[in-house]
């Protein structure tokens, strides 16, 4: 696994813990619904917690958690599916979550873009691509017409 | 009309040179069909029966001179000589090669044109009246905000993966000529009590497979808050609208089986979070308005002596000016009605010596500028009076002046099973075999308005659910039949139309038709037109007439 994060590729791995998997030392991350029903054991361990949200989870249902929270991680599937973007857009715009959201699963270098643009500062791909060349997605558009989670201004507050 | 300035050049540019790469990935095999599918889409490319099809944008329908010799010059180029118009207001070519098309993106940015979301599950051309900025009930020109939406929905980084496609309608005028009310958005320009001008916002309408009107959802809707309501509105359906089903997707469901109170309470609670974040900004709307200003129009009499004199000495001059020309609102002037349905031909096709043919007519006539109409005409709007005689003359020449707009053989059809790998049967060839029917004009307009749709199946791109006459072909058996529906519009009194009765054969169409025509030309009172009678009488009548002797 390889991970892109801030536009720079990152060392630091985290283990995706499947819902029966016992915790591991190091960062984990575990399901939304996991998450909800062994939170306060999972807060007692030392390590750095995430918590992956499937395209259906509300990412409302961690509101009150998101100061415990190190990482959240939008799992796509298929790509098609777009409700990560918005899931996206909620936790930075309306929850304010300063953290950590990684893309991973079934994502285009083609979204990459886009993922930026709406929160996702972080992404988890395949040991085979070529990093250099995902990190030219970042850099396909240098107009962005709307405002978004991001820092890219829109075009008409340049004007 | 809009001109971009380097900001907007350069995110064209920069699609165009991302799909050159996108192409080539793919054809070395790098991305899969199923990941190419939705990147090629959202630029318009599908993949079709006999060809590539690349659809190509024409925000609100408008084009200028320079832009209709570039479409001109890619029918010939890199199609078979013509493009096919649109009820999307856009225009779509059925025979370029896969490999060509990162070419005729950039031929097409060179004139301020693009490809960008003419398919796909995205947010899709803003569609506008034909007759912004001149037409007589006019309250205001829409194509500021058409613009504005335009830019704000352009690769929105939120919104391109939506559960289906997306198409907002915008319309300032009082008869709405822009259907808004079969969009997934329709923004109607209104005045409120304080005399403040903002938007009637409606959801939910659409065509297809699930024919449905939409339903306002806000009566009034300040100007400022355009993009916050889009936003919301879009945030709602891309988080709840379905995505188990494709024929389940558009939001017209979503809105549906929540409930408009429900979806509504949903958007604006949504809306309040965001609004005042993201007010339309004053100084970015008066620099898009200025782009649609009135033209230099000349001072000049409403009444014209020479083109009376030629509407009492030449009869043929004078069904084409009845027919295929509309009231301006600056004095002296008329919009001008491109006919695109000479009987016979595919309705809504052009070639490319008639694009030439025509920018040329648009420079001298019409401030260099023309419209894509949704019933797949085209319109110089800002013609002189003194000159419709001259513009007349012309457009004879070039097979586009048949006096036909409004009437029965202005259909709209899709192109049909003879280009899309969707049909189940042909619609151009029927268009044309009820062109047939009238071998004299006498006829034609003794029917008056009658707006015919044709699709070739349920998906409906033929708009044949809000034809006064609808007619669907489907499959039976591997046969082509056609079901007949009455009293459908899309215009204010928008409704869908009723069912005749059992589907008839490809070959009995225009025989069904002709019946249906003499029962309105039997019922009909005084100058009501058919519509009128169908919504007046109900369909019994002509389904009595039509299945008689079955």
């Amino acid at each position: 696994m390889k991970v892109i994060k801030n536009g720079q590729p990152e060392e630091k791995s985290w283990t995706h813990l499947a819902d029966e998997e016992p915790s591991q030392t190091g960062p984990c991350t575990v399901s939304l619904a996991r998450w909800l029903q062994e939170k306060e054991e999972l807060l007692k361990s030392p390590n750095a917690v995430g918590v992956r949200l499937s395209a259906a989870d509300a990412p409302e249902s961690l509101a009150t958690d998101l100061d415990a929270i190190s990482l959240i991680v939008l799992d796509m599937h298929p790509f098609t599916d777009g409700r990560p973007f918005t899931q996206a857009r909620i936790l930075r715009d309306k929850l304010g979550y300063p953290g950590e959201i990684r893309a991973r699963g079934d994502f285009l270098r083609d979204q990459m873009f886009f993922l930026s643009r709406v929160g996702v500062d972080a992404f988890e791909l395949p040991e085979d691509v070529d990093l250099q060349d995902r990190l030219k997605a970042f850099e396909e558009f240098t107009v962005t017409y709307q405002a978004a989670a991001d820092a890219r201004r829109p075009v008409y507050t340049l004007r | 009309m809009y001109q971009y300035d380097h900001y907007d050049q350069t995110l064209v540019n920069e699609r165009a040179a991302q799909f050159r790469e996108q192409t080539r990935r793919f054809l070395a095999g790098e991305l899969s069909e199923d990941q190419f599918r939705p990147l090629r889409l959202m630029n318009g490319l599908y993949i079709q029966r006999h060809a590539p099809m690349l659809r190509i944008a024409i925000p609100y329908g408008l084009l200028s001179s320079r832009q209709v010799r570039m479409l001109a010059h890619i029918a010939r180029k890199y199609d078979k000589g013509y493009g096919h118009l649109t009820t999307r207001q856009n225009i779509q070519y059925n025979w370029p090669r896969l490999e060509e098309v990162p070419d005729i993106l950039d031929d097409l940015a060179s004139v301020e044109m693009h490809a960008i979301q003419t398919s796909g599950n995205c947010i899709r051309n803003t569609t506008s009246d034909h007759l912004a900025g001149v037409a007589v009930d006019e309250l205001e020109d829409p194509r500021p905000y058409c613009e504005i939406i335009r830019q704000w929905s352009t690769l929105h980084p939120e919104f391109s993966f939506l559960p289906r496609k997306f198409k907002i309608a915008v319309s300032g005028s009082q008869r709405d000529r822009a259907a808004t009310q079969v969009h997934d958005i329709g923004l109607q320009l209104v005045k409120n009590a304080q005399g403040e001008t903002g938007f009637e916002v409606l959801v939910g309408g659409g065509l297809g497979r699930t024919p449905i009107i939409g339903v306002v959802i806000r009566p009034f809707l300040e100007k400022a808050h355009l993009l916050s309501y889009l936003e919301a509105i879009l945030r709602v359906y891309n988080r709840y609208g379905r995505r188990d089903n494709k024929y389940k997707a558009r939001i017209k469901i979503l809105v549906k089986e929540t409930g408009p109170e429900r979806f509504t309470a949903m958007v604006e609670d949504e809306w309040l979070k965001i609004r005042d974040g993201m007010l339309l900004d004053e100084g970015e709307l008066q620099r898009v308005s200025t782009f649609f200003q009135p033209h230099d129009y000349l001072e000049l009499p409403s009444k014209e002596a020479g083109l009376e004199q030629h509407l009492l000495s030449n009869a043929e001059f004078a069904a084409w000016y009845r027919r295929n020309t509309v009231p301006h609102k600056v004095a002296g002037y008329r919009a001008v009605i491109l006919s695109l349905k000479p009987h016979g031909t595919p309705p809504g096709d052009m070639s490319d010596s008639q694009m030439d043919a025509v920018a040329d007519l648009m420079d001298t006539y019409s401030f260099g500028e023309i419209r894509v109409t949704h019933t797949q005409n085209l319109v110089m709007a800002d013609v002189r009076q003194d000159q419709l005689f001259d513009v007349w003359a012309r457009l004879k020449l070039l097979e586009l002046a048949t006096p036909n707009v409004g009437t029965a053989t202005d259909m709209i059809t899709c192109p049909g099973l003879d280009f899309c790998s969707l049909a189940n049967a042909v619609s151009i060839p029927v268009a044309n075999a009820i062109q047939a029917l009238f071998d004299s004009y006498d006829y034609l307009y003794d029917l008056g308005d009658i707006r015919i749709n044709i699709s070739g199946c349920m998906n409906g791109c033929g708009h044949h659910t809000v034809g006064h006459i609808g007619i669907l072909g489907v499959d039976k058996k591997g046969e082509e039949w056609y079901q007949i529906t009455l009293g459908g519009s899309s215009s204010n009194d928008a409704s869908l139309g009723e069912r005749l009765g059992p589907s008839v054969p490809r070959d009995e169409v225009p025989a069904v038709m002709e019946r249906i025509f003499l029962t309105y030309r039997d019922l009909r009172e005084e100058e009501e037109n058919f519509l009128e009678t169908v919504r007046r009488v109900g369909i019994q009548p002509f389904q009595e007439r039509v299945y008689e002797s079955h």
